[in-house]
């Protein structure tokens, strides 16, 4: 088994209602912050131990259902 | 006429509109029927709607998972063959994330589930849901939704600009306006279509508009183009 997280974010450009909101409530907080954005993890158990084919399984899944690619970008960290 | 025509109203594990649609097609003069989202062959049909609610709970994103429930293979059949297709609201999320509209929906801009009345103006006639309607026409139709703020990369919003778009928020006036945009939708985008006009989708409920007693009778005009569509292709 391969423990893997995929981090799912929006893309550049697009709303992030759930980023402005809490951007806003950190500066009234007195943080001074840019940009917030938002994002998912997802934890996965891939039954596969080359590294190489874990990846190329998990960037399948990602285009095809983990993320959309219109609005979403994706990246993979393999952890074990 | 087009009495009898059939039309497939799905009914994904979590939807909630599909009486109610079944309803309007019936008083509108269609054929409608309840099929469960693992019907693999809709050949039967002259049309195909999905309808309202929370597919397999809107689980991953709005219509993620259902966009891979069995029936769908043949709903994108038949909208390639030219059927009439119409996603309403979480069926409008589900036709986005199936590719078979461009773009997606996202969190409302305010954060607010919203659930009221707006003013839509018809952007297009060339399409299943507008055809019967002029445009510049404004129609009242309750919104219902949480995910209805409509995003696209400017690529696909530039190219849905050429006539893809079909109803726009705006005031009653018919006046498209930051200030007439509930969720924070690029360019009060409401409802869209295909390049061939044949797949549809909106977010706010005509099913709910289309007699006296729920209010407004303005969701008619956009569910009689759908039927009078039923019978220009057959797949």
């Amino acid at each position: 088994m391969t423990q893997v997280r995929v981090s799912i974010t929006r893309k550049d450009g697009l709303s992030d209602p759930e980023g402005v909101a809490t951007r806003r409530a950190l500066l009234d907080l007195g943080y001074d912050v840019g940009e917030v954005h938002f994002g998912r993890i997802i934890n996965l158990e891939v039954d596969d131990t080359d590294e190489a084919s874990v990846r190329a399984a998990v960037t399948a899944m990602c285009e095809r259902l983990l993320a959309n690619p219109v609005i979403e970008d994706y990246s993979i960290e393999v952890l074990s | 006429m087009t009495i009898g025509r059939r039309v497939a109203v799905i009914v994904f594990p979590g939807s909630n509109c599909e009486r109610d649609v079944a309803y309007a097609m019936q008083l509108l003069g269609a054929d409608p029927e309840l099929v469960w989202h693992r019907e693999t062959d809709l050949s039967e049909f002259d049309g195909v709607i999905l309808p309202g609610g929370f597919a397999h709970g809107d689980y991953l994103r709005t219509g993620a998972i259902a966009r891979f429930s069995p029936v769908m293979t043949e709903v994108e059949r038949l909208a390639d063959a030219g059927t009439p297709v119409l996603g309403i609201c979480n069926g409008f999320q589900i036709l986005c994330e199936a590719g078979l509209l461009p773009g997606a929906l996202v969190a409302n801009r305010d954060l607010k589930f919203i659930c009221r009345p707006v003013h839509l103006r018809v952007e297009s006639t060339d399409s299943v849901l507008t055809r019967a309607a002029t445009v510049g026409d404004v129609l009242r139709i309750p919104l219902n939704s949480f995910e209805g703020n409509y995003v696209a990369p400017a690529p696909v919003l530039d190219d849905l600009e050429n006539g893809g778009v079909v109803l726009r928020y705006s005031d009653a006036d018919g006046s498209v306006s930051d200030a007439a945009n509930p969720n924070g939708s690029l360019n009060n985008i409401a409802g869209i279509a295909n390049g061939g006009g044949n797949v549809a989708g909106l977010m706010p409920h005509p099913e709910r508009a289309i007699e006296t007693v729920l209010g407004s009778t303005d969701g008619r005009i956009l569910l009689e183009s759908f039927v009078a569509s039923l019978d220009r292709v057959t797949a």
